[in-house]
């Protein structure tokens, strides 16, 4: 027999003695907590991230403010203006290594958590850009913000790779001594953009 | 290059009395669970309806466990569907032998990997080792044990057995033999010690051609597997590679895209103490011009399908590794993991390692009694596994396979001589005789003295060294009470001791 089959039959010869059905308890619900928004903004500050909120006439503004001098990297669709910016066209991952910045969409934010989750489409790009860029300038529309984990499940299509970010990277493993940065972008800058 | 091996470990009272002596170990050790231990309690507070979602969370693992042969066949068709290819392994060397023969169709000599407990449990590093591929650790605690040529201690934090003087030593003599070296200003500071670290794989994630991981999550409904983690390490080994293998225990499986929720709730709130873990990522096999092209699968049994046939110890099948039962457990607080001698160590190691093993070998059977049965893993297991009970079904387990031995267990012997003994009172006299003679030589060769100045015993030989090898026995009096009451014509006559 095939390992496969091997596998199937033992599992199945493990669990003769139960019932495959079992009713699985609904997963409760966070309570209302008012402004989504705020929360959002109070829970991804909470990470050490920048929150910059400002509405749609002055992103491109802002966006240039945050970036100052650096070089950086977008996706094809981003749906804004930045002046000297590449375009990503599958830049490898040493040319993106010598880029500076990213500055991309998301899809969702969650407010329980300070989550925000790109499915990299045309307005986030590729994994990699994202990814090997120290500065991550993420521009997340109010409008997009949900209350919890299960409203970000809903909304996201799991065909598409997904990226959920918290905070920059971090890790705790000298000592449990917090340090931002590791592999991942080492700043990440959330433009929240609405009324 | 590989880190040490656990295979040849001494039984659980052996190496927790060495640690125990430890002293370093365990202040780091006590330092890393009450941190982690007051985190996790302030998010789970913020959490109102915390046990329902436990118990939805046991829910969902339960309901794709008790359907596992339905479900894996689900998640085969998806990931294929999806453009990955699946593959079985029956067992460690299977496995193994899969990962390397797709390393050697692209011809590499190196693999970078995500932090993941099948890979560890499988001596995948070590199994790449022999075959000429260097399997490069990328987690941070991963790579300083790695270095270090050590042992994992924690399962969210493995190298937590050493402080930061140790990292620096190692990184500055270690990290030039293997790639970018460690530059010369190193400080002990933790932030130039990952920045150290951050330039030394950037160099690795860069080249890589293949990448190993684990999943936390396989959903079978959609074929998606799920990484959680916090460094980015991750993302860049399963993003900038051609070539993505994931090796994933068979019970990794739920059944649905939304099964998540409460699984990505309960996770990084018992497990690091935050509200979420900086990254998660999902794949669903191969997305054309993003990420590797290639995906592997390699659905590992490997004494799963053995646990799964135990209808106690099953639910421990359920574990999301979270490590919130090590972190409040006091055994494992004073003897940290490498006494467990698994890559499974604490609470779950002690159910889970017999489990896929049988207790047939002495170290896995020490395992079930390295427990003091208080309860505390079962309050804060985010799937309510209910490890004690497992515990003590597990010590039936172990003991029902000593019945037909020549040789008796300890206990046995222990607890049959009382019986003998207290059932005579001339064979009572005869053994506290024995007792002091015992003692007067403990005192001589006694390793310990308790508090108070009390000589303690070492190792006793024979029967009574399963006792002893834990505990430290005060050594009996020279004289019995009975003896001394003989002697003295009830304290009459006393002058002191013979
Ligand atoms: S047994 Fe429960 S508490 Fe322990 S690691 Fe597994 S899921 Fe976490």
């Amino acid at each position: 027999m095939s390992a496969r089959d091997d596998i199937l039959a033992a599992v199945r010869a493990a669990l003769t003695d139960v019932s495959p059905a079992v009713a699985v308890p609904e997963a409760p619900r966070a309570p209302d907590r008012g402004d989504l928004v705020a929360l959002f903004v109070e829970r991804v500050e909470d990470y050490r991230a920048v929150v910059t909120r400002c509405n749609e006439a002055d992103l491109a503004g802002v966006v240039a403010g945050v970036l100052g001098e650096r070089s950086s990297v977008v996706p094809p669709a981003l749906g804004l203006e930045i002046a000297g910016s590449v375009v990503d066209d599958g830049l490898s991952a040493a040319e993106l290594d010598a880029i500076d910045a990213v500055v991309t969409r998301a899809r969702v934010g969650i407010a329980e958590t300070g989550t925000i989750v790109l499915d990299h489409q045309p307005d986030q790009g590729r994994r990699a850009i994202s990814l090997v860029p120290d500065l991550h300038v993420c521009i997340v529309d109010a409008t997009q913000v949900v209350a919890d984990v299960p409203d970000a499940i809903a909304l996201l299509d799991p065909a598409r790779p997904l990226t959920w970010i918290s905070g920059p990277s971090a890790t705790s493993d000298i000592e449990l001594d917090r340090v931002e940065g590791v592999h991942g972008p080492r700043t990440l800058h959330v433009v929240l953009v609405g009324p | 290059m590989s880190g040490g091996t656990f295979v040849g470990m001494p039984a659980f009272p052996t190496a927790a009395r060495e640690a125990l002596g430890d002293t370093q170990l365990r202040s780091n050790l006590a330092h890393a669970t009450r941190t982690i231990r007051d985190k996790r309690a302030a998010v789970v507070a913020e959490v109102e309806d915390w046990e329902d979602l436990r118990l939805a969370g046991a829910g969902v693992k339960e309901a794709a466990l008790r359907d596992l042969a339905t479900h894996l066949e689900t998640l085969e068709a998806s990931l294929v569907r999806a453009g990955a290819t699946v593959h079985w392994a029956r067992d460690a060397e299977e496995a193994c032998a899969i990962v390397a023969r797709l390393a050697h169709a692209h011809g590499v000599d190196e693999v970078v990997k995500v932090k993941s407990m099948a890979t560890m449990e499988i001596g995948l590093n070590e199994a790449l080792e022999a075959e000429g591929i260097a399997a490069w650790e990328t987690d941070l605690a991963e790579m300083i044990v790695q270095l270090g040529d050590d042992l994992p201690s924690h399962i969210l934090v493995p190298a937590i057995h050493r402080n930061r003087a140790e990292i620096r030593e190692i990184f500055m003599r270690r990290m030039g033999d293997v790639g970018r070296p460690a530059p010369d200003d190193l400080t002990d500071e933790p932030v130039v010690l990952a920045a150290a670290a951050r330039a030394h794989l950037r160099e690795k994630f860069l080249r890589a051609k293949v990448a190993v991981s684990g999943a936390n999550f396989a959903v079978a409904d959609t074929g998606t597997l799920v990484v959680v983690e916090s460094e980015g390490n991750g993302r860049m080994c399963l993003t900038l590679p051609d070539v993505l293998i994931s090796v994933v225990g068979i019970e990794k499986v739920v059944a649905t895209w939304s099964d998540l929720d409460p699984m990505l709730r309960l996770l990084p709130r018992s497990s690091t103490g935050e509200r979420m873990n900086p990254y998660t990522s999902t794949w669903s096999g191969v997305t054309p011009g993003d990420g590797p092209q290639e995906v592997h699968v390699v659905l590992l049994d490997n004494g799963r399908t053995r646990a799964l046939a135990d209808d106690v110890g099953r639910q421990a099948l359920r574990c999301i590794r979270c490590s919130a039962c090590l972190n409040v457990c006091p055994v494992y607080e004073r003897t940290g993991g490498h006494a467990y001698g698994s890559v499974y160590p604490g609470p779950i190691g002690a159910i889970l390692n017999p489990l896929l093993r049988g207790v047939s070998d002495e170290q896995t059977a020490s395992l079930p009694y390295a427990s003091s049965l208080c309860g505390a893993c079962f309050e804060v297991c985010p799937v309510r596994i209910d490890i004690p009970s497992v515990l003590v079904d597990q010590r039936a387990a172990v003991v029902d396979s000593h019945r037909g031995d020549r040789v008796p267990k300890a206990e046995a012997v222990a607890m049959k001589a009382a019986a003998w003994a207290f059932s005579d009172s001339r064979r009572l006299a005869w053994a506290e005789k024995a007792s002091g003679l015992g003692g007067r030589v403990l005192r001589r060769f006694g390793r310990t003295t308790l508090p108070g100045g009390r000589a303690a015993a070492g190792r006793l030989p024979g029967p009574g060294a399963g006792w002893t090898g834990a505990r430290d026995l005060p050594a009996p009096p020279e004289e019995s009470f009975r003896a001394w009451w003989d002697r003295t014509d009830g304290g009459q006559n006393d002058r002191g001791t013979r």
